[in-house]
C-alpha cells in the first residue's frame, strides 16, 4: 500500500505534540509495513515496555490513527467512502484469516494485519458464510441423527436460517459497537496507548468468528463429547484472539475493570457458540429416547422442533 | 438494450416483432450460458427479462402446493426471490465496491442468466422424485445438482473474472460461489409432501 509511504510526515511537530499529551508513549517512526517485522526484538521480554513494542508492531498508535482518518476523506454519502473499506486484496484477507487461527502470544492482530486499514470484505463475508454454515450443518445433523425412523419427515428447516442470520450479524455488529462505547468511555478517564477504532474492532470479531466455520461443519458428528471439544478448541483460539487484542486497550485502566472487560468478552463469545450449538443441533441423545416411546409421540415432537 | 426496452412500450409498432426480438437476445443468452465462452454478448447487451424467468420458474418448482405451508419448512415463493435477487445484489455490490469495472445490472444480468443450469437441475430432481425414494434416488439427485453447480459457477466466472482487478479476483469469485451453493442446496433438499 503505498498510502503510509505517501503520508509520513517530514516535520515533527506531530511527534512533540503527541510527546506532550503522553510523555510516556514511545514514539517510533512509520516504516514500510513491510519491513517492519524484521525489526522486531525476538521473543517478548515480558511485562514492560518491550512487551509495549511487540503488541503496538512498532508503530505509534497516535500516527496510526492519525492516518487511518486520513485515508477516508471522501463524504460518507459517496460510492468511493465505502470502496475505502474494501482496499484489501485476496493475500491480505487470507493474511488476517490466518492470523485469527494462529494467535500468537505477545502479536496483536489489529497492529499486525489490520494495520490502519481495516476491512469490511472479511466481517460481512465470514459471517454470511458462517450463518449458511450453520444453518446446513444444523439441518445435516438433525437429518442424520434421525436418518433411521420411519416416522421422521425431513423438512429442510429454512426458518432458521433468518434466525441465524439475525443472531450472528447482531453479534458481530452491536458487540463491536458496546465494546467500542465502552472502550471510549473508559479512554476519557483513563488515557490508554492503545486505542482501537470502531471498523478496527468490528474487523477483529469479524474475522475472529473464521474458526466457527469449520466447527460448524465439523459439528454434524451426533456425538456429544465431539461437539464439547469442538467447542472448547474454537473458544480457546478464537477467545485468546479477542483477549489479546483488547488486553493493551484496558491494561492501563482499573485492574478490576480491565478483567472484567476481557471476562465479558470471552464469556460472550462462549454464549454464541454454546448457543448456536444448543439451538441448531438436535442432541444426540435425544434420538435414543425417542426411539424407544411410542411412535405418536415422535412426530408431535418433530413437528415441534421444525 | 435501449431498443429492447423501449420498443415494446411504442404504441406505433407491432407487438409482435419486437417481442421475437426480445425473445432471440434471451435464447441467445440462454445458450451462451450453457456454452461459456469468452464473450461480450452477455455483458454488452444485457436484460433482466432471462433472470426474471429463471427465478420466477425457479421459486415455482420449490413449492409443495400444500395447503398447510407452514409446517413444512421449505422456503416460500417470496424467500426464492428475496434470496436470489438480495443475493445478487449483493454479490454486485460487492464487486464493485472492490474496484470491478462492470456496470450494476450487467452483473445482475449475469449472475441471473447463470441460474439456467441450476434450474434445469431442479426440473429434473422433480422428475425423478416421481419415482421410487430411497438413497439410490438421492444419489442421482446429488450427482445432478453438483454437476449444474459446477456449470454455474464455470459460466458466470467466465463472464465475471475479466471485469475484477487481478489481485482480487478470487475475493469477487467467492460469494458467487456461496450463492449458487445455497440455491444449489435448496434444490438438493427439497421434498415433496
Amino acid at each position: 500500500m503505498a498510502a503510509v509511504d505517501d503520508l509520513r510526515f517530514e516535520e515533527f511537530g506531530d511527534t512533540t505534540t503527541s510527546l506532550e499529551a503522553n510523555p510516556d508513549a514511545t514514539t517510533i517512526s512509520i516504516e514500510d509495513p513491510g519491513e517492519t517485522p524484521k525489526h522486531k526484538p525476538g521473543p517478548p521480554k515480558g511485562l514492560g515496555r518491550e512487551e509495549d513494542d511487540e503488541l503496538l508492531g512498532n508503530d505509534d498508535s497516535d500516527k496510526t490513527e492519525l492516518l487511518a482518518g486520513q485515508k477516508k476523506s471522501s463524504p460518507f454519502w459517496t460510492f468511493e467512502y465505502y470502496q475505502t473499506f474494501f482496499d484489501v486484496d485476496t493475500y491480505q484477507v487470507f493474511d488476517r484469516i490466518k492470523g485469527s487461527l494462529l494467535p500468537i502470544p505477545g502479536k496483536n492482530f489489529v497492529r499486525l494485519y489490520i494495520r490502519s486499514n481495516p476491512d469490511l470484505y472479511g466481517p460481512f463475508w465470514i459471517c454470511a458464510t458462517l450463518v449458511f454454515a450453520i444453518a446446513i450443518s444444523g439441518n445435516l445433523s438433525n437429518f442424520l441423527i434421525h436418518l433411521g425412523e420411519k416416522t421422521y419427515h425431513y423438512v429442510p428447516e429454512f426458518r432458521k436460517v433468518s434466525i441465524a442470520a439475525t443472531i450472528i450479524y447482531a453479534y458481530a455488529w452491536l458487540v463491536p459497537l458496546a465494546l467500542w462505547g465502552f472502550l471510549v468511555w473508559r479512554n476519557s478517564k483513563v488515557m490508554n496507548i492503545v486505542s482501537y477504532s470502531f471498523l478496527e474492532i468490528v474487523c477483529v470479531y469479524g474475522y475472529s468468528l473464521f474458526i466457527y466455520i469449520p466447527t460448524a461443519i465439523l459439528w454434524i458428528i451426533p456425538q456429544k463429547a465431539v461437539r464439547w471439544v469442538l467447542v472448547t478448541i474454537a473458544l480457546g483460539i478464537s477467545g485468546s484472539v479477542l483477549a489479546m487484542t483488547f488486553w493493551p486497550a484496558v491494561r492501563e485502566d482499573n485492574r478490576r475493570i480491565a478483567l472484567a472487560t476481557i471476562v465479558t468478552i470471552v464469556l460472550l463469545h462462549m454464549l454464541l457458540s454454546v448457543g448456536c450449538l444448543a439451538y441448531f443441533f438436535d442432541a444426540p441423545e435425544m434420538d435414543h429416547l425417542l426411539t424407544s416411546t411410542a411412535a405418536p409421540n415422535q412426530t408431535v415432537v418433530t413437528a415441534k422442533s421444525s | 438494450m435501449a431498443e429492447a426496452v423501449e420498443s415494446p412500450g411504442d404504441p406505433e409498432t407491432t407487438t409482435s416483432r419486437p417481442l421475437m426480438r426480445d425473445l432471440k437476445a434471451v435464447g441467445k443468452k440462454f445458450m451462451h450460458v450453457l456454452y461459456p465462452r469468452k464473450s461480450n454478448t452477455l455483458l454488452r447487451d444485457w436484460d433482466l427479462w432471462g433472470p426474471l424467468i429463471l427465478c420466477v420458474t425457479l421459486a415455482l418448482m420449490l413449492q409443495r402446493g400444500s395447503v398447510d405451508s407452514e409446517k413444512d419448512g421449505g422456503p416460500q415463493f417470496a424467500e426464492v426471490f428475496v434470496i436470489v435477487w438480495f443475493g445478487a445484489v449483493t454479490i454486485t455490490l460487492n464487486s464493485k465496491l472492490l474496484g470491478g469495472n462492470i456496470s450494476f445490472f450487467q452483473s445482475l444480468c449475469v449472475l441471473g442468466y447463470c441460474i439456467l443450469p441450476l434450474t434445469m437441475a431442479m426440473l429434473v430432481c422433480r422428475l425423478v422424485l416421481l419415482a421410487e425414494p430411497g438413497p439410490i434416488n438421492f444419489m442421482v439427485r446429488l450427482f445432478v445438482v453438483i454437476i449444474m453447480f459446477a456449470w454455474s459457477i464455470v459460466a458466470s466466472t467466465a463472464f465475471l473474472a475479466d471485469s475484477q482487478p487481478p489481485n482480487r479476483k478470487a475475493l469477487a469469485v467467492y460469494p458467487v460461489f456461496l450463492f449458487y451453493f445455497v440455491i444449489s442446496w435448496m434444490i438438493l433438499t427439497f421434498t415433496p409432501q
